[in-house]
């Protein structure tokens, strides 16, 4: 057998389970909590969702799960073992991909790939059968023997997500994938993270881009200051939002109209926000032409109108009155 | 065992990344060939100064260049490893199940390996001039160059791991090795310093690995400045090492 688990603990189906977990960072300026308590389960088989802006506390609480910062109080369960207590035993069951990737640009993919085996316990023979096997499924097999500093972005992330995966962990942790990719990166990485999935592999993303966690993930918790604001599928948190948003801007003072269509009862939430009013109705198709024709009656000139459907950029808006992609621009 | 396992395979990855860059073997001996071959001459004459010690020019300076040698060589271990702070791999590791210990050790063994073998080479191309050593003596002169290398680079490592920036690491490394190496009796011997510098050195726990490293090229190796020498840097080395393991164990960035 090559590369094997040091022990082979029976896994139940709780991946990960937090439980009031918090770090605080020492800075000169003072302690700033980075992590206010978070407390969140993964089941095994997820595609785990982490989404937040900048410095909402996502990397933070990725590194503490995978055993690189303690917690500051808190603890949490990681495949099947306790953080605090048996960090080396996590260790052995987890694969990590940071957002820096981790390689020695001196170093061959392979070189980098036969290492981290052999980190696992594999044999030499094991380690490079092993190193093949990844070349081939990464589609790296071209620049295998050239040094990771001459790969291109996308093919840099795709050894590091290799070198996550050499020892077969049940649960991979990955920063930020696919930041700095371009598009078709992007969609090749996103194809190689299901297909993770699909083979049983429990994933846990963190990402600042909502289409990532939209297209990607079965379930998802939102991030911000530290504490988590929204949990959920995708499509729970949409539509906690009570259905479509109908964004519309009026000639003149905005305030009539927002207050003559908040009365009304499709509406099930309003906002002004730079001249601009959002509407979450329960069904756009329908509130549209209400919509035009109370403005029309009531002498308010409409200049324009668009429907969406809800997004995850309106979930985090409701949960914490700020849009993440201006936060992300 | 796992440490020992664990620290050959960081050892051969480091050691792997010297072998295929040699620049750094030939720029680590070209300074001292310098003082060997342009500097050393002058001393002849000075060696008939009274209250300089005997054994003619070379063993005098000698190993005081090879203390140098490994002080200057082992300090300057830390600029590659805040690169690989940098590139990630520090963290990447450090989420492996590898020994901490092991990932200090390794590069340790192999700035220990560089040092020797440069040791050797100085050695050797000092035997025409004039350099005499005893076998056994030679032995514990390596013996007592790697608990030099072990120390410093331990030292280095930690430094690096803790400022994590070149701007900070370079001056801080610079500015403290310099009074360590003027204080020890390397380029010149402290039998000629008035006695108040004396007194300073007597805390300079290099200035007693050159008291060692000078009795044993002379075949002095039962004087009592060799089993001082050697017990003071095993002492601080493993020290060293201690505190330089558990920086690899906390947030490395």
């Amino acid at each position: 057998m090559d590369v094997v688990h040091r022990e082979q603990r029976p896994l139940d189906s709780v991946m990960i389970e937090t439980r009031e977990l918090r770090y605080t960072y020492k800075t000169r300026r003072g302690p700033v909590e980075a992590v206010a308590g978070v407390n969140l389960r993964v089941d095994a088989g997820d595609l785990f969702g982490f989404l937040g802006p900048n410095g909402a506390g996502k990397t933070t609480t990725l590194r503490m799960l995978a055993t690189l910062l303690p917690p500051t109080s808190g603890d949490a369960d990681v495949a099947g073992c306790t953080l605090r207590r048996e960090p080396q035993q996590v260790r052995e069951r987890i694969g990590y991909v940071g957002q820096r990737g981790g390689t020695d640009p001196a170093i061959t993919g392979r070189g980098e790939l036969v290492f981290q085996a052999r980190l696992y316990g594999a044999t030499a023979e094991a380690a490079r059968k092993r190193a093949d096997e990844l070349l081939t499924m990464l589609e790296l097999e071209d620049c295998a023997d050239r040094p990771c500093g001459s790969y291109s972005g996308g093919q840099r992330r795709r050894l590091d997500i290799g070198l996550g995966l050499v020892h077969r962990p049940p649960l991979l942790f990955l920063d930020e994938p696919t930041t700095g990719l371009d598009p078709q990166s992007r969609a090749h990485l996103w194809d190689e993270v299901r297909r993770l999935r699909d083979g049983g592999t429990t994933v846990f993303l963190t990402t600042h881009y909502l289409e990532e966690a939209d297209a990607l993930c079965n379930r998802l918790a939102i991030i911000d200051h530290g504490k988590i604001v929204a949990e959920g599928t995708p499509d729970e948190l949409k539509r906690q939002i009570a259905g479509d948003a109908v964004t519309l801007s009026v000639a003149g003072d905005p305030q009539a109209a927002l207050a003559l269509l908040a009365a009304q009862p499709f509406v099930r939430d309003s906002s002004a926000e730079q001249g601009l009013l959002r509407l979450y109705v329960d069904r756009g198709e329908t509130a549209m032409p209400a919509i035009l024709r109370l403005l029309d009656g009531a002498g308010l000139e409409l200049q324009t109108i668009a429907l969406t459907r809800p997004s995850l950029d309106d979930v985090f808006l409701r949960q914490t009155g700020r849009s993440l992609r201006e936060q992300a621009a | 065992m796992k440490i020992a396992r664990d620290t050959w395979l960081v050892f051969q990855r480091y050691f792997g990344l010297f072998v295929r860059n040699p620049a750094w073997i030939v720029i680590g001996v070209v300074q001292p060939l310098l003082y060997l071959i342009l500097f050393a001459p002058l001393l002849k004459s000075i060696a008939a100064t009274p209250g300089f010690p005997s054994g003619g020019a070379y063993n005098v300076f000698v190993p005081g260049l090879l203390i140098q040698l490994g002080l200057f060589g082992a300090s300057s271990v830390g600029f590659s490893l805040i690169a690989e702070v940098r590139f990630g791999v520090i963290e990447r590791l450090r989420v492996t199940p590898v020994s901490r210990l092991s990932l200090l050790l390794g590069r340790a063994l192999r700035d220990m390996l560089n040092l020797l073998v440069q040791s050797l080479l100085l050695i050797l191309i000092s035997l025409p001039f004039g350099l005499s050593i005893h076998p056994v003596g030679l032995l514990v002169m390596l013996a007592l160059l790697a608990l030099i290398a072990l120390l410093f680079a331990s030292i280095s490592y930690a430094l690096a791991l803790w400022l994590r920036d070149e701007n900070a690491f370079a001056p801080l490394i610079f500015t403290a090795a310099l009074p360590l190496l003027l204080l020890s009796g390397v380029l010149l011997p402290l039998t000629l310093a008035p006695a108040w510098l004396r007194a300073i050195a007597a805390i300079n726990p290099l200035a007693y690995a050159v008291d060692a490293a000078r009795a044993i090229f002379n075949d002095h190796l039962t004087d009592l400045s060799v089993a001082k020498g050697v017990l003071i840097m095993a002492v601080l080395a493993i020290l060293a090492l201690m505190v330089a393991a558990r920086s690899f164990g906390r947030a490395a960035a």
